[in-house]
Order: C-alpha cells, then sequence, then structure tokens
C-alpha cells in the first residue's frame, strides 16, 4: 500500500506541476475549453485515486472542484472570476494536502469547507467538512525514484554504442594480433558488456502483471462501494511489455475497470431479473497477437446504450441531429470516447462524468494504440486495446534473402524446414509456388521475389512457416536462416512502413539496421492465394508416444545421443542460465519465471553452464528437458524397436540410417506425477538407517522415481509402500507392501533369488515404478 | 527564431536548408537497403544506434542526374522520426540576410515542390529547401 501512496503522490506531484501552467492559462481565459478539460481531468483523477486510498479530505475537495467544473463543461454554469479563483484555492489546498502527505506532516488544521462552499454556493448539498487528514499519519514518507524513461532510452543507446565499439576493437584486435593478455581483458570488457546491455534492455521490460496486480483490491473494493458482485479474471500476467506502455495503459485501465464495474455491471437483483448469474464477471487479459500487445477488458453488464449517447451527444452540441440519423451502433457505440459524455444516469463518487473514455483513447492514441469497443446491449462491452509492439522488445529470427539480411517475429514463426528435406515437396503451379511439409499443403512465398532481389540458385533454401494474425499459413523461402536473437524493435520511418512489408526496424549485433519483416504485409504483397489448410490436424496429446508419421523434434541430449521427442508434446525451448537451476530433493529443479519445473535429462548434478531446456507437457504438468542441441524437425517412418526396462528411453528407431532413440514421455510424467512439491499422495519408500549407499547413492533414484523417503521408526514407516534392504539383512517388520532386495553381485545367487543387483538401475526404477503404480 | 543557413550542394546547385531544423551533418557509412520502398528512399543506416531513413535527394527531386557516390549527409528530423538526406557536399553555416522571400520565376518539376522560397546568403540568392519535402518525395511515389 506504502507503494502505491507513494505512486500515487509522485502522480500528483507531477500533474501539479504541469497543471500549473494551465491553471494560469486558464484564469486568463475561463472560456478555454481545452484548459477546462485538462483541468477537470485532474481534479478527477485525484477524485478517483483519493477514493482507493481513503483520503476523505482530499476527495471532498476534488469531488467539489469536478462538480463545479463538470457544471461548466456542460454549460450550466459559466466560470466566472470567483468559480475560478474557488477552483485555484482548491487545486493550492490539494497540493498541500499532497505535500503534507509526502512529508508525513500534519497540515496546520484547517477547515476545507469555506474553501467548498465558495465553490459550491449555489450547491449547499456538498458537505466538504471532513475534519482530519489521512495525512496525519505522523510517519515518514519514503521516496521512490522515478526515472524518465528518456534517460533508459540514453541508457540504451549508450550500451549500443560500446557493442558497437567493442565490435570495432574486436576487428582491430584480430588485425593487430596482441597479446594474450589483451585479449583476456578485451574478453572480460566483452562480457561485462553484453551483461549490462542485458540489464538495461530489462530495464524496459515489464510484465503486465505489474498493471494488473492492483486490479483484484481494487474491483474488490469498487464492487463494496457499489454494492454488487464482481469476479475478476485476470490472464496473461506474463506477457511483456516496454515500461513506457505500463506507463501509459495504466490509467486508461483503471478508467476502463471503474466504468465497467460502475456503469457495465448491474447489481445482483436487476442480474438476476434479467437471468444473469448474480455476480457480475470483469475478465481482464493480455496477449501478444503478431506486431501487437492486445489487452481486453470484457464485463457482461448491461452494454452501453448507444442511444442515450446520441442523445447526450446531440444536447451538448458535439453531434448535429441530422448526423445522427446515419449513425450505425458501432459508430453510436463509439461516441462514448468523445469527451463531456456519458450515459450514467447520476453521477457517483466513482465515474460517470464522461471524463475518462476520451482520457482512455488519447493515452492509447499517443503511443500508437487503438482502443476498439464492442458492446452488446444486455450482454455485456468488450474493450480492446490494441498497443503496437514497436518499443517493445521481441524475440525475432534473423534470415537472409537477395543478401541482404532481415528479422521476422518469433511470435509468427511455426515451424522451420529444410527446402529439400525429405519431407518437403515443392511444385510451382503456373506460377505460384507450393510446399507440401509432411502432406499439409501450403502457398510458397519466396522472400527474395517479394523483396524484388534478386534470387541465389546455388543456395539451399530454408523454408518458414508463418501463421500471421487474422491469416493462413505460409511458408517463406528464404537462402538462410541465421539466429535467435532479442531485438529492440522501433519504428520504422513513414517512408519506409510506406512499402507494407515491414513492421519496423532495429539494430542487430554488428551495428547494423536490420527491417523486421511483417509477415501479414508479405502475404499481401506476395498475393498468396490462402488455401486451406488441408491437414487433418490430429489432436495429439503427450499420452501418445512417438508413432510412425508423428512429427518430431531430433535433438542431441546432454549426453550426446540423438533423441526424439514429438513435437505437440514441446512447447517451447527456452535458454536457462546454471544458477536457476538448483538440486533440491534429490531432483533438479528449473526456474523459468514464475514456474519451477522439475529438469530431466541433466543426471542429478546441476550443470555448470547455462543451458537450453525444452518444456514439456502433458497438457497439466511441465517438465523442462535439458538437451544440447536441435538437430532436425523430422518425421520417423522406419520401424521403432521398443527396449525392454522402463525407462527415459523408450524405444529405437533408424533416422537417415542412423539410431535414435526415442523419449519416453510416459515414463517421463509417470517419474513426475508423484511429485512432492505437487502431490501429497506420493509412495513412501523406506530406507535402512546408517547405510551410506543407500543415503548417497540410491536415495536420489528413488525419490526421482516419486518416493518419499522414511526410515525406520519415523512417520510411515511401518506402512510404506516398498522397503529396501540389502540382501542378507533383517527385513523390516510386516505391513509393508513389497520389499526389494538388493544384492552386491551381479549375478542372482540363484532361480529363486528376486534380489535386483544394487546398480541395475533400470530394474530398479522399474521395480519402484511397478510398485509406486501399484498403488496408484 | 535563428536565422542561420546550411549551405549544401543538391543536384549540382547550391541550395540552403534551415540551419535550426538540422540535427547534424555526418558522413555516412554504408546503407542498408529496403527493397520495395520509394525511389528516393535509399535505405537504412545506423548513427549512434539510432536507425536513420536514408533519403536520396537527388532521386527525390527528380533531377534526373545519376546519384553521385557521396557519403555527405544532413540528419533532420521530421515526425519524430530521424532522416539523413544525402547531398553531394556541405559548404558552411551563414546568416540569412533577411526573410525568405516567394519564388518570382518559375522552377523546374522537382525543385518547385521542395522550395519554400529565396534566401540572401551572404550575397549569393539560394533556394531555402523544405527538409520534410525532400523527404515526402515525388507524390506520385510517396502515395
Amino acid at each position: 500500500m506504502d507503494d502505491l501512496i507513494n505512486d500515487f503522490i509522485a502522480e500528483c506531484r507531477e500533474m501539479i506541476d504541469t497543471l500549473g501552467g494551465e491553471i494560469v492559462a486558464w484564469e486568463a481565459a475561463p472560456q478555454d475549453r481545452e484548459r477546462l478539460d485538462a483541468i477537470f481531468r485532474f481534479v478527477h483523477t485525484i477524485k478517483g485515486n483519493c477514493g482507493f486510498f481513503d483520503l476523505p479530505r482530499l476527495k471532498a475537495l476534488s469531488h467539489a472542484a469536478e462538480d463545479a467544473l463538470a457544471a461548466v463543461r456542460s454549460g450550466k454554469r459559466v466560470a466566472d472570476h470567483q468559480l475560478v479563483s474557488a477552483v485555484l484555492a482548491i487545486i493550492d489546498r490539494i497540493s498541500e494536502l499532497v505535500q503534507a502527505l509526502e512529508t508525513g506532516e500534519t497540515l496546520a488544521s484547517e477547515d476545507d469547507s469555506p474553501l467548498i462552499e465558495a465553490l459550491t454556493a449555489a450547491k449547499p448539498e456538498e458537505n466538504g467538512a471532513q475534519g482530519q487528514s489521512a495525512a496525519a499519519h505522523g510517519r515518514t514518507a519514503v521516496r521512490t525514484i522515478r526515472l524518465p524513461v528518456d534517460l533508459l532510452d540514453r541508457m540504451m543507446s549508450g550500451v549500443s554504442d560500446l557493442v558497437l565499439a567493442r565490435n570495432e576493437l574486436a576487428r582491430r584486435l584480430r588485425e593487430s594480433s596482441a597479446g594474450v593478455e589483451v585479449e583476456a581483458v578485451f574478453e572480460r570488457v566483452s562480457a561485462t558488456i553484453a551483461e549490462m546491455r542485458d540489464a538495461i534492455t530489462r530495464t524496459r521490460m515489464q510484465r503486465i502483471d505489474n498493471l494488473f496486480s492492483p486490479l483484484p483490491r481494487m474491483v474488490r473494493d469498487l464492487a463494496a462501494e457499489t454494492g454488487k458482485q464482481v469476479v475478476l479474471d485476470i490472464d496473461g500476467g506474463d506477457v511483456e511489455l516496454d515500461r513506457e506502455m505500463i506507463e501509459m495503459i495504466r490509467d486508461p485501465l483503471t478508467h476502463i475497470v471503474r466504468n465497467a464495474i460502475d456503469h457495465g455491471i448491474e447489481r445482483a437483483s436487476e442480474r438476476e431479473a434479467a437471468g444473469k448469474p448474480a455476480a457480475g464477471r470483469l475478465a481482464v487479459c493480455a496477449r501478444q497477437a503478431g506486431n501487437q500487445i492486445l489487452i481486453e477488458i470484457c464485463d457482461d453488464g448491461r452494454g452501453i446504450d448507444g442511444d442515450a449517447l446520441v442523445r447526450k451527444a446531440i444536447a451538448s452540441g458535439v453531434l448535429a441531429e441530422k448526423r445522427s440519423e446515419r449513425l450505425s451502433t458501432a459508430q453510436k457505440t463509439a461516441l462514448i470516447f468523445e469527451p463531456g459524455l456519458s450515459t450514467a444516469a447520476e453521477v457517483t463518487a466513482i465515474s460517470g462524468r464522461g471524463v475518462g473514455m476520451d482520457v482512455v483513447r488519447a493515452n492509447i492514441e499517443r503511443i500508437g494504440g487503438i482502443v476498439d469497443v464492442d458492446s452488446k446491449p444486455g450482454e455485456g462491452v468488450r474493450l480492446t486495446l490494441r498497443v503496437p509492439m514497436t518499443l517493445t522488445i521481441i524475440p525475432a529470427l534473423t534470415v537472409s534473402a537477395g543478401g541482404a539480411n532481415y528479422a521476422i517475429p518469433r511470435s509468427a514463426i511455426e515451424e522451420i524446414v529444410r527446402a529439400r528435406g525429405e519431407s518437403v515437396r515443392i511444385e510451382w503451379v503456373g506460377g505460384t509456388g507450393i510446399a507440401t511439409i509432411r502432406g499439409r499443403r501450403v502457398p510458397l512465398v519466396s522472400l527474395a521475389d517479394v523483396l524484388g532481389s534478386e534470387q541465389k540458385e546455388d543456395v539451399e533454401q530454408s523454408l518458414i512457416l508463418l501463421k500471421p494474425t487474422g491469416a493462413d499459413v505460409y511458408a517463406l523461402a528464404v537462402d538462410a536462416v541465421h539466429d535467435h536473437e532479442e531485438l529492440v524493435v522501433k519504428p520504422a520511418s513513414p517512408a519506409v512502413m510506406a512499402a507494407g512489408l515491414y513492421a519496423g526496424t532495429t539494430l542487430a549485433d554488428d551495428g547494423k539496421p536490420v527491417l523486421l519483416l511483417d509477415p501479414p504485409g508479405i502475404a499481401a504483397s506476395a498475393g498468396v492465394v490462402l488455401e486451406r489448410d488441408d491437414r487433418d490436424r490430429q489432436e495429439e496429446t503427450a499420452d501418445k508416444a512417438v508413432q510412425r508419421g508423428t512429427p518430431s523434434l531430433l535433438f542431441r541430449t546432454m549426453q550426446g545421443a540423438k533423441s526424439l521427442l514429438p513435437l505437440s508434446a514441446i512447447e517451447r525451448i527456452e535458454d536457462v542460465a546454471a544458477d536457476s537451476i538448483k538440486l533440491s530433493g534429490g531432483r533438479l529443479h528449473v526456474a523459468v519465471g514464475e514456474a519451477i519445473l522439475p529438469l530431466e535429462g541433466c543426471g542429478a548434478t546441476p550443470p555448470e553452464h547455462g543451458l537450453r531446456i525444452l518444456r514439456l507437457t502433458d497438457g497439466s504438468a511441465q517438465i523442462a528437458y535439458g538437451f544440447a542441441e536441435v538437430v532436425d524437425i523430422v518425421t520417423p517412418d522406419a520401424e521403432v524397436r521398443p527396449v525392454s526396462a522402463p525407462g527415459e528411453v523408450r524405444g529405437v528407431t533408424l533416422i537417415d540410417g542412423e539410431q535414435v532413440e526415442i523419449i519416453d514421455l510416459h515414463w517421463l510424467f509417470a517419474a513426475h506425477a508423484a511429485d512432492p512439491s505437487r502431490s501429497g499422495e506420493q509412495p513412501v519408500c523406506l530406507l535402512p538407517h546408517g547405510d551410506p549407499w543407500m543415503d548417497n547413492i540410491l536415495r536420489p533414484i528413488v525419490e526421482s522415481a516419486g518416493y518419499r523417503v522414511v526410515r525406520s521408526g519415523e512417520p510411515g514407516a511401518a506402512d510404506a509402500d516398498v522397503a529396501i534392504v540389502s540382501d542378507g539383512a533383517e527385513a523390516p517388520a510386516s505391513g509393508i507392501a513389497r520389499i526389494l532386495r538388493l544384492r552386491s553381485d551381479i549375478a542372482p545367487a540363484g532361480k529363486k533369488d528376486d534380489s535386483i543387483h544394487r546398480y541395475d538401475r533400470a530394474a530398479l526404477l522399474g521395480a519402484l515404478g511397478a510398485s509406486g503404480r501399484g498403488k496408484a | 527564431m535563428s536565422n542561420l543557413l546550411l549551405i549544401v550542394c543538391l543536384a549540382g546547385e547550391r541550395v540552403a536548408l534551415p540551419a535550426d531544423e538540422v540535427e547534424a551533418v555526418v558522413e555516412i557509412e554504408g546503407i542498408t537497403p529496403v527493397p520495395r520502398s520509394a525511389d528516393h528512399v535509399a535505405g537504412l543506416t545506423a548513427l549512434r544506434s539510432r536507425v536513420l531513413t536514408v533519403i536520396d535527394c537527388a532521386a527525390s527531386l527528380q533531377a534526373g542526374a545519376p546519384a553521385t557516390v557521396t557519403r555527405d549527409a544532413v540528419v533532420v528530423v521530421a515526425d519524430g522520426h530521424p532522416y539523413a538526406l544525402l547531398v553531394d557536399g556541405v559548404e558552411d553555416v551563414v546568416e540569412a540576410g533577411g526573410e525568405a522571400r516567394a519564388v518570382r520565376t518559375s522552377l523546374s518539376g522537382g525543385w518547385r515542390r521542395v522550395t519554400r522560397g529565396t534566401v540572401d546568403a551572404q550575397g549569393d540568392l539560394l533556394l531555402l529547401i523544405d527538409p520534410g519535402a525532400l523527404i515526402a518525395g515525388p507524390e506520385a511515389k510517396a502515395a
């Protein structure tokens, strides 16, 4: 809460600072509508925030000022000198109160009511005599640092310059063949610069969570205040947005949520009468869609009354009566963005003065975004904020065509295949290319053709399957695929955007400008006839292990073996740092974002370096699988030879004449189904006391199989699911479902010997697995 | 407003640019072409980690003269986007002798579009060029 108060104070101070000029100008020309609007917005914002923070004195002041200004805006009152003075006096008092709030001092207990009375001489209903200010808390305010984004930009460009200088230096060093020591120092400088660049890039990015986190509280308070029931649903908090964007969206989002609860969602009785659940639903979600970040705010309230808006618009002179007859429903709804219009029948402390939506639109448009409103009377309103991804950092793939490099946003890429791969067939029909990739036919576009550059004949092209927003999949042929990079995308100049093929510009690591391609623009420019995707989309789940013909990822494991995993089970590939991997509970875990995933594929010792992981999913659970490198995407069609012992490898198949292991997803997920962190019902394994081999070597294996390990005498020991004892040792007391005996000799002692060799991992895990599953 | 003029050589003519609209004079180091853009868009270049759109002024003027191999460019910012205008050469910054005057004679095609007027630059009468118009390029192609 302290943080929020500090933000509020900082925001107020900023607004008061900028408002200074406006007030003076307004005093000189009280008829100036623009100035009036600016001051009105200020008191409106203060009022809104005060309600949130429980600052009754500020609230009373701002509410009174707002009332008076609203009257002026609607033409009911004239902004005479007396009114202007009164408003100014109130703004001064607000400024004093904010100051007091910041320093924690008690403001000389003055009565605000004379000020308010001066303003509302004609409206005695205003009762502003709220004695005690919330400022009187007597604690010293903690100051936060607010950095101008400009400064971050300068840091960013400074670091980019550093990178360029470093590259130049690297070139010179290579030419001059300086000594090893110089190079070692240079390496260090180089690494530091890379780290700085990374850090500064990150200072600009924020998870949109920051924007969403105050919402639950706000919704709760607003709902309580309005006596409504509201369920809030938030989704997509891990979408990342430029810090500046977040700041610009904060106010609009607050306004929209307020409006939705105050005007959109009806009271419980009204809702029930209309056949809706008593509690209104407000959903806020964010997602990245191609070149844009979409933030949707949906409520299931009464919707916007377009006709009421039209009446208001005509009454206030915004809209000519004649024109109103020709308006479509959507145009009527869009009137909500006009300044000074509101459908609210009554003015409340929360909203309803028609301010807000015009501010919302102004703020979003200032960052190059769009606000869409979609209202269905009786069903609710869906507001969509579309914010451009420019200024944001996006993961992109760099490719080249016609001798130049380009970047493609990763979000639009479905898959990359080699043009001469076995599963790809390219046909030219009447000048148009069609690529058949594993039986799926998609239009083929050559990037070099689209760009009008010369096609190199002798290169082996790669096909990039693109799935642009709102369009069908197509394949883009490029000469080479280079690298995956995080790029800071900047808007391109209109002269460049006019080509219709680009989404922005960026700087590559070598300091050269690179154009970011716009996948929908390319499709449109190439005039591809988007055919129906005629491959039957199979619902593939991870339960189905690799079968013949399932598209699979061929990769090299950490141990160097080539292995296969079905593509459908792979959610994404990520790089993780070494310090995000920890050994806990006898098992490696990796922190990815906010999730901690069990890490497979790396044995049981944390790797010394960062590594790449595959995020595998079975639909609900997730597992990270460390690997060395991606080899290819293949569709195995050779016979699968199963391996007998259950384990990580399910079978072996041939790909290009080479043996490849097929990872057993079932086994992987089964081993983690009883993840101690998630499941309380994991099987229990009893180990004997004081056997270092059991403790140090066996225990991790047992735990990795999903068991909780207990010692004799500990709780749960008496009815453990399985007990492991060394051959010849005393078997523990009865009540244990199964006893596994481990022997030191490789060969069994005799036919009746059902013990397991202590290093026969597969058999051991097999037996443990059987016991564990036997229970489940 | 300062009345300084930047005298540059453009398509064989000495012309003046308003110095207060010019951010810098630079030497361009390599241009990344922008395929399928208008003819007068020479490409992109990086300047201190900013991406500039390079404008071929000769093409923008449709001067017909083949673009000379030039590296000199004038950096201007229009609508928040930085541009580098390729010029044949940069001469000097001088103080204007009075306000710009309307052009009395009829100028040839491209020049008419980009000229704001004539100015007196230390005794010489020069055309005062509007950088924005150079960036916009020939209307037909900019559209």
